[in-house]
Order: structure tokens, then sequence, then C-alpha cells
């Protein structure tokens, strides 16, 4: 089987936070390469550097030091409007409180990153209208988010997430505030979307039972790769 | 959905918030128009005075009368075509806390004030007969007076029973010109005068006096002064928008303040919806987190911030403007009558309280959208609550 081209390539990247005086080191030269299609879980304790990492690849972040390339962008390169285009047409975000917009419906939720493209109204409710489908919440689209169980809203979290159809989808912890069954829903959810819709995910967890759904799974430890 | 859909729902989200800052702009728009309703008020004479008109009054004060003798000799000052003069006759019709201008004038003294209409018959009636009078519609309005009907007052600059003939009534040609005077034959005094105190007689207060040429106004002042210079009367000679502006002076540290006061008022609303949107963006740390994270950008922000701020400004501004008629149309019923003849909302008005809550709507949302701006996406997502 041939071997997948990168979808993210990181090559000696480095990133620190300026704290008063105190320059404090959060990874450290970290280089390694995720292929297209990959499950990838990356784990370590708290403080190792796991949501820095997703959110340099993300590009909701910027590397101290090194290159960072993804979906053949690199995206340190680029400015912080050409970034947010770039993450909005390539990445979709799962969180782990799920961060909707309380004051929006379910639709109007799944909506919000398509009111950045040109597609029509039309156009706009049947894409959102899919992507509801894909995790079985159409019947839930004119929910508020007060009016949905945890699961639910992760539920609907994830059809934001892929509503713009990205490349790449990350997740931080996003079964972190669920319990064990709606944990293991939006799991199988995740998987689904790595297998059936082949996106490549990068999910960061402490959870030893989600990184078992990863292809791969990664360990980070005081900013450095295991 | 739309951006708009979004700022009207950021609105909503907390409505009692919402509604209280809006209340609050109309409130402070209602002041602020009813404030600038008094300065202009007060300013209607001046706005109203004719640009090629002179006042003539004695150089000591105004209330030192002139010689009726002047006017043959003001006549002839080139660059004058027309001299009317007029006396201040004070009295007190039916209650003395109701105040008009009452004026003893010469007959061709609508002549030079083409803004006070008389119709032409009405006119005519006026001159045939010495105790007629012409009063404003306002007046009429006031007290019910019709063409014929007797007006009784009791002198007081004028000792004694005057009893008038209403016999025309004038329209202003425009909201700024004061409905409320009420004119008379200069004659009719001056007769009376005659008879019982002679040495009041052949005086008038002062003399209004028609130029040809704007122009000319100074030199004209001038060439009158100096016909006068060094007599018993000297005249000081300005132009009637000065003229005006002298009694306003009088009333000036007031005006001063309450234009102050408005715009104060204006000022502390600013910070109300300084603090609405400092609020609501503090709230929302993490959603415009979130909005940047989907690809939002500076701009978007920027509309949805300051785009609830001119929201909220406008919706209580636009609320203020619509209760400042009734506002206005009550406050002038309960004002003393006379106070002020033309007391009208005026466009310019409404203008600058809509100008002010949108400039107040901008201002209140600079804040908040720097904040918002200036948080990174990182540490706006770590933001709890």
């Amino acid at each position: 089987m041939a071997t997948a081209s990168p979808i993210v390539s990181l090559n000696n990247v480095s990133k620190s936070y300026k704290r008063d005086s105190n320059v404090i080191p959060v990874l450290k030269n970290i280089s390694f390469e995720i292929p297209e299609g990959e499950f990838l879980g990356l784990m370590g304790p708290s403080g190792s550097g796991k949501t820095t990492l997703l959110n340099l690849i993300a590009g909701i972040d910027r590397p101290s030091a090194g290159s960072l390339t993804v979906c053949g962008r690199e995206v340190s390169a680029l400015s912080e409007t050409e970034l947010a285009r770039w993450r909005s047409n390539t990445v979709g975000f799962v969180f782990q409180f799920y961060n909707l917009l309380p004051v929006l419906t379910a639709f109007e939720n799944v909506e919000l990153p398509l009111l950045l493209t040109k597609l029509s109204k039309k156009e706009r409710r049947e894409h959102v209208e899919l992507s509801l489908k894909v995790v079985g919440l159409e019947d839930r689209m004119h929910h508020y988010p007060k009016q949905l169980s945890g699961g639910q809203e992760q539920r609907v979290a994830i059809a934001r997430a892929i509503v713009t159809d990205p490349s790449l989808i990350v997740a931080d912890e996003p079964t972190g505030d669920l319990d064990k069954v709606s944990a293991e829903e939006i799991l199988r959810l995740i998987g689904r979307l790595n297998t059936e819709y082949r996106k490549t995910i990068i999910m960061v967890t402490h959870d030893p039972r989600a990184a078992e759904r990863a292809h791969k799974v990664r360990h980070l430890d005081k900013g450095e790769l295991s | 959905m739309h951006i708009a859909k979004l700022i009207l729902k950021n609105m909503m989200r907390h409505k009692l918030r919402t509604s209280l800052t809006v209340i609050g702009i109309a409130i402070a728009v209602i002041s602020f128009s009813l404030l600038q309703t008094v300065v202009t008020a007060w300013h209607a004479g001046v706005e109203s005075s004719g640009a090629d008109r002179l006042v003539s009054r004695h150089a000591v004060s105004f209330i030192f009368p002139l010689p009726l003798a002047y006017k043959e000799k003001i006549s002839h000052v080139p660059g004058v075509t027309d001299v009317c003069y007029a006396n201040w006759f004070g009295g007190v019709y039916i209650d003395k806390n109701q105040f008009f201008a009452r004026l003893a004038v010469s007959d061709n003294y609508l002549d030079i004030y083409p803004e006070f209409v008389v119709p032409p018959d009405q006119m005519a009636a006026y001159r045939r007969e010495r105790n007629a009078c012409i009063i404003g519609s306002q007046l009429a309005e006031r007290y019910h007076l019709k063409l014929g009907d007797l007006m009784q007052m009791d002198g007081d600059i004028y000792p004694g029973q005057w009893e008038f003939v209403v016999r025309g009534i004038y329209s202003p040609r425009d909201k700024t010109i004061d409905p409320s005077n009420f004119f008379f034959h200069w004659e009719y005094v001056d007769e009376r005068m005659k008879q019982e105190t002679p040495d009041r007689a052949g005086y008038v207060g002062w003399y209004m006096i028609k130029t040809r040429d704007i122009a000319e106004n100074a030199a004209i002042s001038k060439s009158v002064d100096d016909l006068f210079a060094n007599s018993p009367a000297e005249t000081k000679t300005e132009t009637e928008r000065a003229f005006q502006q002298s009694f306003l002076a009088q009333a000036g540290a007031i005006l001063t303040a309450m234009n102050i006061i408005s715009f104060v008022i204006i000022g502390i609303i600013m910070l109300v919806l300084g603090n609405t949107m400092i609020m609501a963006a503090r709230e929302r740390v993490r959603e415009y987190a979130v909005f940047k994270t989907l690809g939002f950008s500076a701009f978007h922000l920027t509309g949805l911030i300051a785009g609830e701020s001119l929201a909220i400004a406008a919706l209580g501004s636009g609320i203020g403007i619509l209760i400042s008629f009734p506002a206005t149309a009550g406050f002038a019923v309960m004002m003393p009558k006379g106070w002020f003849p033309i007391f009208n909302l005026e466009i310019p008005t409404l203008l600058l309280a809509a100008a002010a809550a949108i400039s107040v709507g901008l201002a209140a949302a600079v804040f908040p959208l720097q904040r918002s701006l200036r948080t990174t996406i990182v540490d706006g997502l770590r933001q709890i609550g």
C-alpha cells in the first residue's frame, strides 16, 4: 500500500509564551508528519503542550520557531486575514465545551461558518441539513443549545465543524465534558467522519478509551514528542 | 440567517439590560431635544430678524425714548428706504402672568415687517380706526378673539384703562415668526399723552430703518448716529440681529448652561451604553474567539459589536425622537403663556439628537471592540464563563 502524502508537516516547531519577563517554553523542536486520512490521537499530561500543538496545526496560534505546513500551505507565513480565510476553508473545530452560540438554534450554529461563503440561502440550507443529518440531529435543528443534552450539543458542534467540508478536523478533548454513553456516541461519530468521509482527524484527549479509536497515538511530555 | 439577525439576537440576549439602556437613551434624547428647543426658542427673535433692517435706539438705554422728529432726519440718510417706529406699551390683559408683546407702532410698521401677514381688507379696516389693533393668530386662539372684539387693558407704562378693537389678525409667514404680537396705532397713545402727560408726547421707543443694501448697513448706522451726536438723545444704531442679540446676552449664561447640560446628558448616556457594551463584550470573549476560529475577520467582529451598539443607540434615539414631539407640545402647554411664542421642535434639533445618539453608539463600541480584537483566539477560548 502506498503511503499517503502528509497533510500536516511540522519541522522543528517550537512554541514559547512570555509571561512578564519570563519565557516559558511549551513545545520544543517538534518534527513529525500526519498523512492524509489519518486519525491521530494526541495524549499527554496536563501542561504537556497538546492543545498548543493542536492550536498551531489548526492555525489559531503561531509557532515561535520552525515551519508548519498544513494542507499544502505554510501556515506561519499567512497574514491574520489569510489565516482566517484558510481556517474557514480547511479546518473544522470541535471543542471540549462545544462553544455553540446560545442565542442561535442548532441550524443557525451550523450555518455560521457558511455565512463567510458565497453560497445562496438555499445552498446553505442544504449543507446545514446534510450536516445535521450526518450527526443524527435533523429533527433538532430548531432547538437552542440549552434545549439539547451535552452529547447533542457536541454533535451540533461536529456538524458545524464539517459543514464547510474541511480536509482536517481538530478536536480538543471532545468527550471531556460528556458522560460515558454520550462520549461513546461522539467517538463513534468522529470515527465515521474518518472512515466514511475520509477526514483527517487530530484529537487531543486524556481518555485512553478515546485514544483507542485513533489509528495512531502520539504522546507529548514537557513539550517533547515521544 | 444574516449578520443583522445575529446582531438582533445578541441585543435580545439580556432583554432587561437592553431595555433599560434603550429607555436611558430615549430619555436622554428627549431631554436633549427639550433643552435644545428652549435654546432655539430663545434665539427665535434673532433668527427671524431681517438683514436689511436696522434698529436705532437711545444710546444710553433702550428704556429712554427718542424724539419723533428724528424720523424725518433718518429718512434722508442715503441708503435708507423706509423708517418706522414703535413704543413698548406694556400693560396687563386679563392676567399679568400671561405675557405677549404689545407695541404701539407707526402706520408703516407692518410694511417693513412683511413676515406678519395681514389680509388687505383687515389692514384697511385697521388703518381707518384710531383704537384698532392687529393681533397674532396665536393670541386670537389663546383668548378666543375674533374681528370686532374689544380688548381692554390696564396700562402700566402708560397708565389708565385702554380699549382696543380687533381689526386684524395676522398670520406668521413661517414657523420662526412670533404669532403672538399685539400691534396698535402709536397715535392712539400719543394723543392721550398730549392730554394727560404732555411731556411724554412726541416720543418713540425706537426706530426701525429699512436699508437699500445690507452692504451699506454699517455706513448707514454711522450716518444716523452722527446725525444725533452730542444731542440730548444720542442714538445707537445697529442691525436688528445685533439688537435682538443684546437682549439674549442678558440670559447668555443660562443659555450656555443649558447648552452644556444638553451635551452632558449625551455624555452620560454614552457612559451607560458604553458600560452595556463592555459588559456584553466581556461576557462574549469566548464567543468572539469562536467566531475568529471559524474564520470571521476583524471586519466581521467590528460589524457585530459596532452594529449592536449602533442598533441600541438607533432604537433609543428613534423612540426618544418620537416621544420628543408630544413631550415638547406638553412642555409648551405647561409653560406660562407667552414665555416662548415660538416653541417648535426643529428638524436641526432632531438631526442633532439623532447624530449625537449615533455618535454615542459608535463611541460606545470602541473599547469593547478594541478589547475583543486584541484578545487572541487562544486567550479567548481559555476564558471561562
